[in-house]
């Protein structure tokens, strides 16, 4: 009887102990840059610092900058693929540019081909960039999903409305970039949950209609064009609105220029003024005094790092002592000397266009012709982004090695020269003379240097889609459009017009009309079974 | 300490009280004696006395001394581990002095398991064990190196040869993908934490080698399922050196030892190079002008040579071991200061110690009260310099003063541009020079176990184990202002990086134990509960002239909580049956899937001891086992709430602007709310023989193991999580493997002794599943390091073993000679070859098909040698530094000139072919591990039971292999400058008294 006593105290002792230690199996995270989900969002601020998160997307690569050590999993954003390497705009910059007549690179590590393939048009379903960016786009959706699931309760709130609002042009604006280079993506909204299923496929027409409708519904919702430098107001709303209607042709087969320059109008309409030194919107403080830009992703040298698409373009470029092998062909630098274009209107054609070119040429150790990709020094450098202020002086942050130039994603002379376009092409709401006066607009303005001369007006004769096409490259290379104008303008796929090593050839050769758009992924469609390889890639 | 942990410890405090309010009852008459030991006459503490066929019992005081009250015709059975029992029948003494013997045959050797230890012929599962006499000998810092070789199916490789670098251990291959495979180290029954904590390289190395006495390896699930949680990729139990009876000994020991390193990787001299140079300047499209060539300097630098040195290393370990006023005490004391080969390295050692042995309560209560105390400073160097002594250009000086001081008068790499300043391959010399990155690590790993028998009821025993493992770091790493080593985009900045870490874990075990025979049934039952707690904590702060971040914070924490069962029944001595149940809960998976529960079964049958054995002679010993078990695996590294939904903040760097202000950015973390226990199981089959009386012993292990639920990080459908890439549990794997142990005394006389061991283990894994979609055209997961910018030259394949080599098929021209540039187009798909991955091949993986270990020792007289040797067949590397450098246009790149290496004349490649197979290499190998003669000079004077040993030992003596690199053992398979391993001779005095 003593025994059992002794067993029972023995025994409730235990028992009790180990109750207490079961519960410990609850705990919960105690590190200071982790948050539950369910505390996360208290104040304004901290909705904001989530809603900044689906801006720095395009740009960042996740939450440790400018990336992860080695190991890190949980920081960067996407994984399989070197996280600085494959940031947002900088693989939409690769998939935009270096499959053009824009530029080339002689990237040392291209260990997978992924750049020489964009190059020579002949990327796979394998290769490395596309696949990253392709799980980039869904990847803002995701987040944008999450944030929107997440205002739901606050969305009486003025500034959290306006956010939620911001989130969802966010999410458009991503899926258009996807559409746009891949016709076909995997389709999630704040409706669908995390979990484990397969998103279905959307097809570019359902995905055109799906952005133009989420655009128009959201622009009232959005801030006046300004309010805040880096936010998507209705400004930079009407610009991708826009954006899509001009390439409407491409994208469904119809013609949407009036609506186009409907969207313009209000762009314009918007106090945008253009920059008086072209050469400004390029530099360390292009984010402030800034009246051109309407919207750009922003980076700071010393809080907002990134191995992004301005920091490749600043260092990596040849020919200004940075590292690597980024430069142009001689089918670009001829657009300003007028030797390799028709409609070049310089006063005499051997006057180089001095104000908008930021060459690197032969006195910096380059040459004009490239008789091999890899070869660093041939080709023409570009120094057009740049990490030193507008008043000559170099920002304190430079000595870390990042810049604090920004990325202008839309800017007002894109919206001059599409306004061109649209007029020319038949769209109604605008007139001629309006155009050409935009037009002379971008072409009388200064460059950087008090030498540098602009490149001057042009006569009504001379305003032809072609004149804008060569136009476009003059004043928007390296900004990431010109494999989008080319397709526009029917020059990219067959051999309507041919750049050096078009299709892995010196002197260009035709590319099959499929390279108009890329493949799907194969990693996808191995984990997702909803998504269909394009016919033309299987 | 935790509030939690502080309860506990009250709680124990209170049930030890309760315990002790228990008193024996009187009994009628009073036997007493003393114990003592037939080897040299002094008293054993803690023999077990019972009365047969009874419960009654005591224990011997620590002199040996008992006292014990028995009925009539009472016998008494006195039993110790490692002493044969014996019985006497009281009869009319009152009193009875004992003689124990040693138990000599070795199948009564005890090995310690998960909770007890079992005698060696009464193992059900596979278990191996080492005592220190057989270690490895000279090893300072890693203690996992005194095993090398040692054991079938334990595969040791050291990830440099960096002093006290990291050691991976994989037991059977590995079991899991993403999660760890680092086998569970339990030391003196506290499981420690695999986890690297920065300056702290190797998670045993805070363990001096000479406080070893014993090592046991649980190589099967039936053997590690009572460790259930943690088990699935085996347990290695270290047992160190404990206080024994008599007077205190104490013993010396000293090494002073010489390492230099074995080759260098083979690259060109300043003429050779200039020549090279000279002549590609000259070839039609060469990016090197003559105007570059004037770049060239007219020193003659092998650069490899200037970094590297003779390290001179030495050892002092002093120890007494004995029993002060009765209690079993040792005492240590070990300091070590270790030179690497590399400059600027090092690591100095102190360690502490202590290890008290009290038996209180009549031998009722034996308590083992450990600490185990350690002072570490690292010194590691830059060992990025490595790989630029090998391209560092051989025609440049190592100092140039035209530029002052302004790059501490090393020779420097400008760009063509002065003010843009550095540029290129920095000056290795420099790196290990300029570099001052070193760290404190102070643990200390303490625990007490008390082990209680109950008075009134002596078959059970009660075990409470509390213990806590706390280790501190602190370190810097830092580069002054005028190095080149430092610079952002050419400018200097310098580097002023500091980091501290408190690593803790906190243990309690609460078991009960209770054996009893009955006729020919015997039952050996534990039952018990375990609370582990572990926390992480510290922080990380860069600075340099350009940046002063703040310091950035982590920590983390987790639980373990379990309750297992085990029970040993065995049947007429014969017929062994162990089973076993665990429920272990993790606090990194949800709430319906904390629990996860291991069972196992054994059964052995000692077939020796059936009758028709009995006879034959020649079979000393034959025993056959098979086993099953569950076991689980929940250590995804890094990942401490893998269920849970939570945000990440950014840190400062990764800000975001709008407007005038800069946002922390916050963003929700892919998370699975359903990931679970990735568990793996075991099927064993083993046959255990000994002949001619044991001389020659030997066993065979044949073993399955299928891992269900992997805790895998794969790609998932773009859009259903916050990532591209999740952990969760998709896919499963298969290892089937045999293993061969054998050892023989060849010679076995008064003074010549010779044994010769080996040890032969293969295995073939397999992924059998991998991804959600069985997607034929799916080409597997990317795995392991990186061999370039977003380039990974190992993948995970269904089909393929982990981590198995995908790469592009080279062709060669009639000579043998690689083409550059040309691939087999495996596809079908046309193009060019290496632009389309679906023309790479699974080639080849890192681990060996065979791994054979080879050790003998002879003993003559006072003489002894001892060698201890690894045969790895079928090991491919991938060979990074030749892929990485040995090709033309690495010569000069941006008018830098970089070494080119020796290699390049096998393949004339112009560019770089990162993806072709030609890289991955044969690099089978056979290495002598460990060679080592000693001399022993017992009774060196009259009155002092003095005896002296000295010895000569050399680490790494050779090694024969066809691999073209500088050293075919390469951990992950991929060879990238690693810091190359030493070769080193050891002198070593070892004094007891």
């Amino acid at each position: 009887m003593k025994n059992i006593k002794h067993y029972l105290i023995l025994s409730f002792v235990v028992i009790s102990m180990m109750t207490s230690c079961i519960d410990d199996l609850n705990v919960q995270p105690n590190d200071p840059f982790i948050t539950t989900s369910a505390n996360v969002y208290t104040t304004t601020e901290s909705y904001k610092a989530g809603l900044a998160k689906l801006y720095a997307t395009f740009i960042l690569t996740g939450q440790i900058g400018p990336a992860a050590p080695g190991g890190d999993i949980t920081s960067p954003d996407v994984g399989g693929v070197d996280e600085g390497f494959s940031s947002f705009i900088r693989s939409l910059w690769y998939m935009q540019t270096l499959t053009t007549d824009e530029a080339v690179w002689s990237y040392p590590n291209d260990a997978n081909g992924t750049i020489s393939n964009l190059h020579f048009n002949s990327w796979l379903p394998t290769d490395g960039i596309p696949t990253a960016l392709y799980a980039r786009v869904a990847n803002v959706a995701v987040l944008c999903n999450e944030y929107i699931r997440a205002t739901e309760g606050k969305k009486e709130d003025v500034e959290i409305k306006r956010f939620r609002a911001e989130a969802r042009f966010l999410r458009a604006l991503s899926y258009y970039w996807g559409m746009d280079l891949f016709k076909n993506l995997p389709f999630v909204t704040e409706a669908d949950n995390v979990g484990a299923y397969f998103p279905p496929m959307k097809k570019r027409a359902e995905l055109y209609t799906y952005i133009e409708t989420e655009l128009l519904a959201i622009k009232p919702e959005l801030g006046a064009p300004r309010f805040e430098y880096g936010r998507a107001d209705k400004g930079v709303c009407a610009m991708l609105l826009a954006k899509l209607y001009m390439n409407a042709d491409v994208y469904i087969g119809q013609k949407k220029y009036t609506e186009a320059i409907t969207q313009l109008n209000e762009v314009i309409g918007g106090g945008y003024t253009l920059s008086p030194k072209y050469a400004n919107l390029f530099l360390a403080d292009n984010n402030r005094n800034n009246t051109e830009i309407i919207f750009a992703q922003s980076s700071d040298g010393a809080r907002s790092q990134s191995y992004s698409m301005t920091w490749i373009m600043i260092y990596g470029n040849s020919g200004a002592g940075g590292w690597g092998g980024l430069r142009t062909t001689s089918a670009l630098f001829r657009k300003f000397d007028g030797v390799g274009s028709t409609n070049a209107p310089a006063t005499s054609p051997s006057e180089v266009n001095k104000a908008r070119d930021l060459f690197l040429k032969e006195d910096k150790g380059q040459s004009l012709e490239i008789d091999a990709i890899n070869q660093s020094k041939q080709g023409y450098g570009v120094w057009k982004f740049r990490n030193v202020n507008s008043d000559g002086t170099t920002p304190a942050s430079a000595s870390t090695g990042f810049n604090d130039t920004d990325y202008p994603m839309f800017r007002l002379a894109d919206a001059y020269l599409m306004y061109a376009e649209a007029v020319l092409r038949g769209g109604a709401g605008g007139n001629r003379a309006t155009a050409l006066g935009y037009i002379n607009a971008i072409r009388t303005r200064s460059g950087d240097l008090a030498a540098s001369k602009a490149p001057g007006a042009i006569t009504d004769s001379q305003l032809s889609l072609d004149f804008i096409l060569d136009e476009r490259a003059r004043e928007l290379y390296w900004e990431g459009y010109r494999r989008q104008d080319l397709i526009r303008f029917g020059k990219f796929t067959g051999d309507a017009y041919l750049w050096p090593w078009k299709g892995g050839i010196k002197n260009g050769t035709t590319i099959e009309a499929k390279r108009a758009f890329f493949p799907i992924p194969g990693a996808d469609i191995a984990s997702n079974p909803n998504l269909v390889q394009h016919d033309e890639y299987k | 300490m935790t509030k939690n942990f502080t309860v506990k410890m009250k709680s124990i405090a209170v049930l030890l009280l309760l315990l002790g309010v228990f008193m024996a009852q009187a009994q009628t008459r009073t036997v007493s004696g003393k114990v003592t030991s037939a080897d040299d006459g002094s008293g054993i503490p803690g023999v077990n006395i019972v009365e047969k066929g009874t419960s009654n019992g005591a224990a011997t005081d620590a002199d040996g001394n008992y006292k014990i009250n028995v009925g009539a015709e009472a016998i008494l059975v006195f039993s110790f581990i490692g002493y044969a029992t014996q019985e006497f029948t009281v009869g009319e003494r009152t009193s009875i002095d004992v003689s124990l013997k040693t138990d000599v045959t070795a199948l009564d050797e005890v090995v310690v398991i998960g909770y007890g230890e079992v005698k060696k012929k009464d193992a059900t599962g596979a278990v191996v064990d080492l005592s220190s006499r057989d270690f490895n000998k000279g090893v300072l810092t890693s203690p996992q190196d005194l095993l090398l070789g040692k054991f079938a199916g334990v595969a040791i490789t050291s990830t440099s040869g960096a002093p006290g670098a990291e050691n991976k251990i994989r037991i059977r291959g590995g079991a899991s993908l993403n999660a760890s495979n680092d086998p569970l180290i339990v030391i003196d029954g506290f499981p420690i934490d695999n986890t690297n904590q920065s300056g702290v390289p190797n998670p045993l190395a805070s363990i001096n080698p000479n406080d070893i006495e014993s090592f046991t390896v649980l190589k099967d699930a039936s053997a590690t399922a009572i460790y259930g949680s943690r088990a699935s990729n085996g347990v290695i139990i270290v047992t160190t050196k404990k206080g024994a009876s008599g007077k205190l000994k104490f013993a010396y020991n000293g090494v002073a030892s010489v390492s230099t390193a074995m080759n260098y990787v083979d690259v060109m001299n300043a003429a050779e190079y200039r020549d090279y140079v000279t002549g590609l300047s000259k070839l039609p499209g060469s990016t090197i002008s003559s105007d570059a060539l004037k770049k060239l300097g007219t020193s003659d630098t092998d650069w490899q040579k200037e970094i590297y040195r003779s390290a001179i290393s030495t050892d002092h370990n002093v120890s007494a071991s004995g029993a002060i006023k009765n209690v079993p005490i040792r005492v240590s004391y070990g300091y070590t200061d270790q030179q690497g080969i590399l400059r600027n390295t090092g690591v100095k050692r102190n360690s502490l110690n202590l290890n008290v042995a009290p038996t209180l309560l009549n031998g009722d209560l034996k308590l083992n009260i450990s600490a185990k105390g350690n002072l570490i400073n690292n010194n590691f160097g830059e060992t990025g310099a490595v790989g630029n002594a090998v391209e560092f250009d051989p025609t440049q000086p190592v100092f140039d003063q035209s530029q002052g001081d302004k790059y501490g008068g090393y020779f420097t790499w400008l760009t063509k541009d002065p003010t843009n300043g550095v540029n290129g391959t920095v000056n290795p010399v420099a790196q290990v020079n300029q570099t001052n990155n070193q760290s404190d690590a102070n643990r200390i790993i303490a625990n007490i176990q008390a082990d209680y028998r109950l008075p009134f009821f002596k078959d059970i025993r009660l075990v409470v184990n509390a213990g806590l493992d706390r280790q501190k770091s602190e370190g810097f790493n830092r580069v002054p202002l005028n190095s080149a080593i430092a610079q952002n985009q050419g400018t200097l900045v310098g580097r002023n990086n500091s980091y501290d870490a408190i690593f803790q874990s906190q243990l309690l075990d609460v078991y009960g134990n209770y054996v009893k025979q009955f006729g020919m049934h015997k039952v050996d039952f534990t039952a018990g509960y375990g609370w582990q707690y572990f926390s992480r904590e510290g922080q990380n702060t860069n600075e340099n002239a350009a940046l002063k971040n703040p310091s950035i914070r982590f920590a983390n924490r987790n639980y373990l909580v379990s309750f297992f069962g085990r029970l040993n029944y065995t049947l007429n001595g014969k017929y062994l049956v162990t089973a076993s149940l665990r429920q272990d809960g993790s606090s990194r998976f949800g709430d319906q899937n904390k629990w996860g529960l291991f069972p196992a079964v054994a059964l052995a049958w000692r077939v020796k001891e059936e009758s028709f054995l009995a006879d034959v002679e020649a079979v000393s010993s034959l025993k056959l086992r098979a086993g099953y078990g569950v076991t689980g695996q929940q250590d995804i590294p890094g990942q401490y709430f893998p269920y849970l939904a939570v945000y990440q903040a950014s840190n400062n760097l990764a800000q975001y602007q709008l407007g005038d202000t800069f946002y922390t950015t916050l963003r929700p973390n892919a998370y699975d709310p359903n990931i679970k226990w990735e568990s793996t199981t075991t099927y064993n089959l083993g046959l255990d023989f000994g002949f001619f009386k044991e001389r020659l012993t030997g066993s065979v292990e044949v073993y399955q193991k299928r891992t269900e639920d992997l805790l895998n990080r794969v790609s998932i459908p773009n859009g259903v999580n916050f990532s591209n890439f999740l952990t969760t549990n998709i896919g499963s794997m298969e290892i089937n493997g045999i293993e061969v142990t054998l050892s023989g005394d060849v010679v076995k006389t008064k003074d010549f002794n010779w044994n010769v061991g080996a040890n032969f283990a293969a295995y073939n894994s397999n992924i059998t599943k991998l991804t959600l979609s069985n997607d034929p055209n799916f080409l597997g997961v990317v795995a392991g390091n990186t061999v370039g910018v977003n380039a990974w030259i190992q993948r995970h394949q269904v089909g393929f073993p982990a981590y198995s080599f995908f790469a592009y098929q080279q062709v060669y021209n009639q000579n043998g000679q690689p083409i550059e540039g040309l691939y087999v187009d495996r596809s079908g798909q046309g193009g060019v070859p290496s632009g389309n991955e679906k023309n790479k091949h699974y080639y080849r993986r890192p681990v060996p098909d065979y791994l054979i270990g080879i050790n003998t020792r002879l003993n003559y007289k006072q003489l002894d040698f001892s060698l201890s040797g690894r045969l790895s067949i079928g090991n491919y590397v991938f060979n990074n530094v030749h892929s990485g450098a040995a090709f033309s246009n690495n010569a000069n790149r941006l008018n830098i000139f970089r070494n080119m290496l020796s290699a390049v004349n096998e393949t004339n490649f112009v560019n770089q072919q990162t993806f072709s197979d030609y890289y991955i290499e044969n690099a089978s190998f056979f290495k002598m591990d460990n060679m080592s003669l000693g001399y022993t000079l017992n009774k060196l004077t009259k009155t002092e039971n003095m005896n002296l040993r000295l010895s000569l030992t050399v680490q790494n003596a050779f090694f024969v292999t066809r691999y073209k690199g500088l050293d075919p053992e390469v951990d992950g398979g991929i060879d990238g400058n690693i810091y190359p391993r030493s070769r080193t001779f050891l002198f070593g005095v070892n004094l007891t008294f």
